[in-house]
């Protein structure tokens, strides 16, 4: 009969579609972003963050980089505590991303100092030699419009102050783009930095193959902020032999978060006490 | 008996302009994939990745896929219904439109005017043309189907009206937005919503761009290439009713052990599994139309490519499933495995199909005999062993990446950075750029192929121009 009736049929078809469109679609704006999902701590962006925020959107680096963790071991080791509902509700629109060709960000903020966002996203490969992110060295010449931005934060509904607009004038995208990174994830306190279990003695006290393995690690994730051989960038010179071993374990492992030195419990305390006997007894060259 | 003069002009107009925006689309792929080895490629800002990715999908699945969903749906309408377009003037000025709405969507997105949202990056003046241009053509189609004069509506009317319908209803859900200026709007919802609706939409375009129009072409060129009818209707009437059903509910596997609720996510994976069923009734549906019939495999190259086409919509729509399942998606989820599936769909089933239906048209649009073909075999083998490539690289470097981001440590601790899981992609994403280029080149000898067929093909016979 319907496949005689082509109002009939567009009806029926209608009908069909709709039933999952309004149970998997609709139903659940009954529990998203309500009172439910609140979390206190989680506020607004600033006009500076969210002039960050649109040019992420422009540029597209959500077709590289995802803004959620899931609550799977790895993912949070490497990244962080998972994420929470409440922390997305003034994301308009999300942006959670669907490929991770670079590392998740939904808990950067915080993570680097700011000196070293505005070097990696102007060269990446001057940091991680081996990094395919392009290169946004444009982002510095591109002023800010504060009166844009005003329009952007009134269609939002985003409280701001008259100072924080023309506290834009002279701005550039770069400054928007470091401000809108140190601000994502940052609405949760952060977590407690990993706990140190057993004693810290250093198993393997000046062992050259330590030494060697230290190298390569320190290579691979301090020389971007300590300099090729330690002697210092945006992290401070670290001079051998100046540091108590269980002391710069501990530096290490948990991070000098405040003041822009990452924690790196994430490595293991194997490959940090290799990073210890490197650090500390390390020839100069 | 007279024959109803058909318009023909527009369907020959429509396949000439996708295949255009097809090999831009490939084009930019294959920028895109040496992007991804030599980041130097990012040459300017209007030509970084990120903008040239989105770039990229929409000129395939728009420009390509919908430039020839467009071309065969007026064409198999017009034959179906045994009645010439309702109207050719509204399709000249689909035409226009269509080009017009695909240039401006290049240009907007090349300059960073996107909404961000996978499939939907078009911001909102580009979006309206994108509704007149539905509009325009629903109304067209419909009418046609309307005062058809063939009583009973084939297979793949029903696949065409429920992509009518349904690309309407995602479209302009997930187009609610709020301007800011001529170029930049917000969603109208926030976080998790935002998510939740956009990917009901995004799965539900793979359901209404990507499966139910390349089925509406299937289940019309087969039949008509291998001169037997369609296995089973009730099979078809089956699998359509509960195809377009299902759909609608899988959205969230793309977002399972994310924070969208977890009943959301239980009926996201469990219709997806569910879909095995009704995608592989036409698979079964069409290989069973094929009894008796496989020498033609051998002999007629159209059957090869529709074929292999259908297999390929077979085994996406297994694997499609096994990533909708919680604990293999969290291993495969943001992983290279996923572009592995992704262009089986596009490169394979997809594209196929429609290289099979452009070339049964050939000789009736041009009224000329195709003009080699070998040169049809040749493109055939080109395309199918440049998307093995791609796909099987994709699908081993994911592996391999899911393998390592997932590795821990006797202390608990992980084994591997996430620069030292990324070095180890380099290799793989070589090899997709060679079978992209690969690719690229069966595009062109398609290309060659057809314009030779124009210029200087045999003339046709009469029953088949007719
Ligand atoms: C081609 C894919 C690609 C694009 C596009 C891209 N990135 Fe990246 N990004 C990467 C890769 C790969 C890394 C890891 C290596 C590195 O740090 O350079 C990375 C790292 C980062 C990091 C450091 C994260 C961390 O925890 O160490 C930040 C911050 C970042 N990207 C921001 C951005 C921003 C902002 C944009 C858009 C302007 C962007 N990326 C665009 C691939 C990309
Ligand atoms: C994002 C940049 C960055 C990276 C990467 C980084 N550090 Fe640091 N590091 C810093 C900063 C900034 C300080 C200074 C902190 C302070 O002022 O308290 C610091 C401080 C230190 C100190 C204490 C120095 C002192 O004398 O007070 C040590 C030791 C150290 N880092 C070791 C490492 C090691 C080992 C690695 C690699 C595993 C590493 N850092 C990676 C930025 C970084
Ligand atoms: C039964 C059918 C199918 C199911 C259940 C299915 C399931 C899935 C799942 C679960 C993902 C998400 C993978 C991830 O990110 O972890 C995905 C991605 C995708 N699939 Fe399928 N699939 C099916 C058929 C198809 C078909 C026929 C196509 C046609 C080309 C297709 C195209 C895509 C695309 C384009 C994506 C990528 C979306 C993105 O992340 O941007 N799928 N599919
Ligand atoms: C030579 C041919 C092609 C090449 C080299 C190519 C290359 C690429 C690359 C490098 C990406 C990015 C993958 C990533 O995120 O890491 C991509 C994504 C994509 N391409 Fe292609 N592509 C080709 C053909 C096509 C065609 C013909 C279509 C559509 C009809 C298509 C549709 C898509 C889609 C939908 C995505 C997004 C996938 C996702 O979100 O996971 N591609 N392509």
């Amino acid at each position: 009969m319907w496949e005689k009736k082509p109002v009939l049929f567009l009806l029926l078809a209608t009908a069909a579609i709709l039933v999952g469109t309004i149970i998997t679609m609709v139903l659940p704006f009954a529990w998203v972003n309500t009172e439910g999902d609140r979390i206190a701590t989680v506020t607004p962006y600033t006009p500076l963050q969210q002039a960050g925020r649109d040019v992420y959107i422009r540029e597209g680096c959500n077709n590289c980089h995802t803004q959620t963790v899931r609550p799977l071991v790895a993912d949070v080791l490497r990244y962080g505590e998972y994420s929470k509902s409440g922390e997305f509700v003034y994301d308009r629109p999300h942006l959670w991303g669907s490929r991770r060709t670079g590392p998740d960000l939904a808990r950067l903020g915080g993570k680097y100092p700011d000196a070293w966002h505005y070097q990696h996203m102007a060269a990446p490969v001057s940091m991680i030699p081996k990094s395919n992110m392009p290169a946004y060295a444009f982002l510095k010449d591109n002023q800010l419009d504060p009166g844009y931005i005003r329009k952007c934060m009134d269609v939002l509904g985003f409280p701001y102050t008259e100072a924080e607009i023309s506290a834009l004038n002279g701005k550039t995208e770069m400054d928007a783009m470091v401000a809108y990174m140190q601000k994502l994830g940052t609405g949760i306190p952060k977590a407690a930095a990993a706990a140190v279990i057993g004693d810290l003695k250093n198993p393997f006290p000046k062992d050259a193959t330590a030494i060697r393995a230290g190298e390569q690690l320190f290579a691979q994730n301090c020389a971007a902020c300590h300099g090729e051989h330690g002697d210092g960038g945006i992290g401070p010179e670290l001079e051998p032999e100046s540091y108590q071993d269980a002391e710069l374990f501990q530096m290490i492992y948990s991070g000098i978060t405040d003041n822009g030195m990452p924690a790196f419990s994430a490595l293991g305390s194997t490959k940090v006490w290799q990073l210890v006997n490197y650090v500390n007894y390390r020839k100069e060259h | 008996m007279e024959t109803p003069s058909y318009n023909y002009a527009i369907v020959r107009s429509f396949i000439a302009w996708s295949i255009l925006w097809g090999v831009v689309a490939v084009l930019v792929g294959v920028l895109i994939s040496f992007q991804l080895v030599l980041p130097d490629l990012n040459l300017a800002p209007y030509l970084t990745y990120g903008r040239l990715r989105p770039l990229h999908t929409n000129a395939g699945i728009y420009g390509w896929g919908i430039g020839s969903f467009f071309a065969l749906f007026f064409f198999m309408v017009q034959r179906l219904c045994r009645t010439p377009l309702w109207s050719s003037g509204l399709a000249k000025f689909q035409l226009y439109l269509f080009n017009a709405t695909i240039i401006a969507a290049a240009v907007t997105l090349l300059l960073g005017y996107t909404t961000s949202k996978e499939y939907h990056e078009l911001e909102w003046p580009v979006d309206i043309m994108v509704v007149i241009l539905w509009v325009v053509f629903a109304i067209n189609i419909i009418m046609t189907v309307v005062k058809r004069r063939e009583e009973q509506m084939y297979i793949s009317i029903w696949y065409m009206l429920a992509a009518l319908v349904g690309v309407a209803v995602l479209y302009l859900v997930n187009a609610a937005e709020v301007p800011v200026s001529l170029f930049k709007s917000y969603s109208a919802y926030a976080g998790t919503n935002d998510a939740n609706v956009q990917w009901w939409f995004g799965h539900n375009a793979v359901a209404m761009v990507l499966t139910a129009p390349p089925l509406a072409v299937f289940y019309y060129f087969l039949p008509k290439s291998t001169g037997v009818p369609i296995y089973s209707h009730r099979i078809s009437i089956i699998a359509f009713w509960s195809l377009i059903f299902m759909y609608l509910w899988t959205g969230a596997h793309h977002l399972l052990w994310t924070p969208v609720p977890d009943w959301v996510q239980t009926l996201g994976m469990a219709f997806s599994v569910m879909l095995i069923a009704p995608s592989w009734g036409s698979v079964f549906n069409g290989y069973l139309s094929m009894n008796g019939q496989w020498h033609q495999m051998r002999e007629n190259y159209l059957v090869k490519f529709l074929i292999l086409g259908i297999t390929f919509y077979g085994l996406q729509t297994l694997q499609g499933p096994s990533q909708a399942v919680r604990t293999f998606s969290a291993f495969i989820h943001y992983t290279e495995w996923v572009p592995g599936h992704v262009h089986m769909g596009a490169m394979g089933w997809v594209s196929m199909i429609l290289f099979a239906a452009i070339y049964y048209l050939a000789p009736r649009l041009y009224g000329r005999e195709l003009y080699s073909i070998p040169l049809a075999n040749l493109h055939f083998w080109l395309v199918l062993i440049g998307q093995l490539i791609y796909s099987i690289s994709m699908w081993i470097a994911g592996l391999q990446q899911a393998g390592m981001w997932h590795a821990l440590n006797n202390d608990g601790s992980l084994t591997y950075t996430f620069m030292e899981v990324l070095v180890e992609m380099y290799p793989y994403w070589w090899i997709r750029a060679a079978g992209g280029v690969i690719y690229l080149a069966g595009v062109l000898v398609f290309i060659y192929n057809l314009v030779q067929t124009a210029r200087s093909g045999k003339p046709a016979a009469d029953a088949v121009a007719a």
